[in-house]
């Protein structure tokens, strides 16, 4: 009876490793559906909603969205995003409100979307790009809007 | 130089197993007395990344705190953000349309079956096995590519806005959580052959770790923990929320109480989830992903209390609200927490080799115990 057991559970257990040696030996020989990417060599296919940075929309003639609302520095968890506003005097003579410095703090960013969904205007989206190590941290400090860029005509 | 050895009057040797031991899931530090090799008292240590997350969100607003609980429990994050905007929709008395919420509990159920995957792999690092860790995360990685297309990111989802979701489904969704299902279901006979039935791995986790049915209620486990010991304790069918109470899926019990009926009531968990899945995938109805909010919420005063299943048992939100735009007072009722308060009950009289195996089988994840 004990003889019994003992064999019995001898040849359960080379049973049992020999089922799960079946499914190694399987991926061992069926290299192909292994799904490892070599990310260096081979560049991830990214979704177009992935969150890697936050960027301002320019097109072509320079001009952005960004009325300087502080929508998206008001809705920030971390205090991300830092709006230094300045007053342009238009064309008509009257004083308007317009943004100086759109400050991102990328090091500061936990990619939570906030911003984009209260942005009124949609200045802002997210980008795809995700390779943010830097030597120095102060590079992480990014100003949005381009150098000379200026209000799209319409935008309130 | 090593001459002092810890030990207490008795001659019981004291070791500590953490903070930084790749076992414990985390900085988790247990200080373990043994007395040869046989576990006389575990003393859990917090603390070790403890971000005061309760009081962090008492500073931040109704739509801002909801972002923080997901770096909580972060493999069920999803559900985190859930029961925060639970309870901040039933202080507002909001509306969530039928596509919002079939869009929410699809989500749910993918981050618990992306949990219990991880889960799985990683309790078998644990008791020895290296090749179940790579065989789930290839599944894992499905679902998180899933995530990344609808919701942007893999891993902290901010996927969840009082009144709805975020943004609409990809265009993708529905053929990719197909493909899941259909993917999926030979690869749970396959994760079978490779642990629940291997003799070895049945041999290291039947009968370690008693956790009774009356310990499982007072100790206030919950979740697949306390499932395992035959306490009926789902959310999603004692308290449903969302469409759970029209859903047709059965709570998975199992009444041993050891390290492999806890380990059973997952791997039986994946089918129920994926059972969810099957059956509103093909229904998911028109309509708005999202009730229209106003720019700044202000709940009442008052105060509200929603709770969800998440993959480890009951999460709670506590909010007090003051009426004004940020919440007075919050309090989280994390499952980590308590589960982990039965540990040092279930360890005793085992051998130190099947502590491991029995923290693995518990499901811990140490942000959710800190906050």
């Amino acid at each position: 009876m004990f003889l019994k057991e003992y064999f019995k559970t001898i040849f359960g257990t080379v049973k049992s490793l020999l089922t799960g040696m079946r499914r190694t030996g399987y991926y061992f020989t069926h290299g192909k559906e292994i799904i490892t990417q070599e990310y260096p060599n081979e560049y991830p296919v990214l979704a177009d909603r992935f969150r890697g940075e936050v960027v301002m929309i320019h097109d072509e003639k320079n001009e952005h969205r960004c009325t300087g609302c502080s929508a998206c520095e008001i809705s920030c968890p971390n205090g991300t995003i830092k709006i230094i506003s300045k007053f342009e005097t238009g064309p008509d003579g009257k004083k308007k409100k317009a943004i100086d410095k759109f400050v991102y703090h990328l090091e500061l960013c936990t990619f939570c979307n906030l911003c984009i969904e209260a942005c009124p205007t949609s200045a802002i989206k997210m980008d795809q790009a995700f390779e943010h190590s830097v030597f120095d941290r102060s590079r992480l400090t990014k100003v949005l809007n381009k150098p000379g860029s200026k209000i799209m005509e319409g935008v309130e | 130089m090593f001459e002092e050895v810890a030990t207490t009057e008795q001659g019981d040797l004291v070791i500590n197993v953490g903070p930084q031991h790749p076992s414990t899931h985390g900085v988790l530090h247990l200080i373990i007395t043994l007395r040869g090799e046989t576990i006389m008292k575990i003393e859990p240590h917090l603390g070790y990344i403890h971000r005061s997350i309760e009081k962090m969100c008492e500073g931040l607003t109704y739509r801002q705190f909801v972002y923080v609980t997901s770096k909580m429990d972060y493999l069920s994050s999803h559900i985190n953000n859930h029961g925060c905007v639970l309870c901040v929709e039933k202080g507002l008395q909001l509306e969530v349309t039928p596509r919002a919420q079939v869009i929410r509990v699809l989500m749910d159920e993918l981050t618990r079956i992306a949990s219990h995957c991880l889960w799985w792999g990683a309790l078998g690092m644990d008791v020895g096995a290296l090749t179940p860790f790579f065989h789930a995360f290839r599944e894992r990685e499905m679902i998180n590519v899933i995530m990344e297309e609808t919701c942007g990111t893999r891993l902290t989802m901010n996927y969840m806005v009082p009144g709805g979701v975020m943004a609409d489904l990809h265009s993708n969704f529905q053929k990719r959580v197909k493909q899941f299902i259909k993917d999926f279901k030979p690869k749970l006979i396959e994760y079978d052959d490779l642990l629940t039935n291997n003799s070895i791995f049945i041999e290291r986790m039947k009968g370690v770790g008693i956790l009774s049915k009356d310990d499982a209620v007072s100790y206030g486990c919950t979740g697949p923990t306390a499932r395992g010991s035959g306490v009926s304790c789902d959310i999603r069918k004692w308290y449903p929320y969302e469409i759970y109470d029209k859903l047709n899926f059965e709570e998975v019990l199992e009444t041993e109480g050891d390290s492999y009926s806890r380990y059973m009531v997952r791997v039986r968990e994946f089918r129920q989830s994926l059972s969810i899945l099957e059956q509103l995938i093909d229904n998911i109805p028109e309509g708005d992903f999202q009730t229209k909010t106003k720019a700044v919420l202000k709940l009442p005063k008052g105060e509200f209390y929603s709770k969800v299943e998440t993959a480890r048992g009951e999460f709670g939100v506590y909010i007090v609200a003051e009426g004004a735009t940020n919440p007075y007072r919050i309090k989280f009722r994390s499952p980590g927490f308590s589960n982990l308060s039965a540990l040092d009950h279930i360890a005793r009289g085992q051998k130190i080799a099947d502590m491991i195996a029995i923290m693995g089988s518990l499901d811990f994840v140490i942000p959710d115990i800190d906050r």
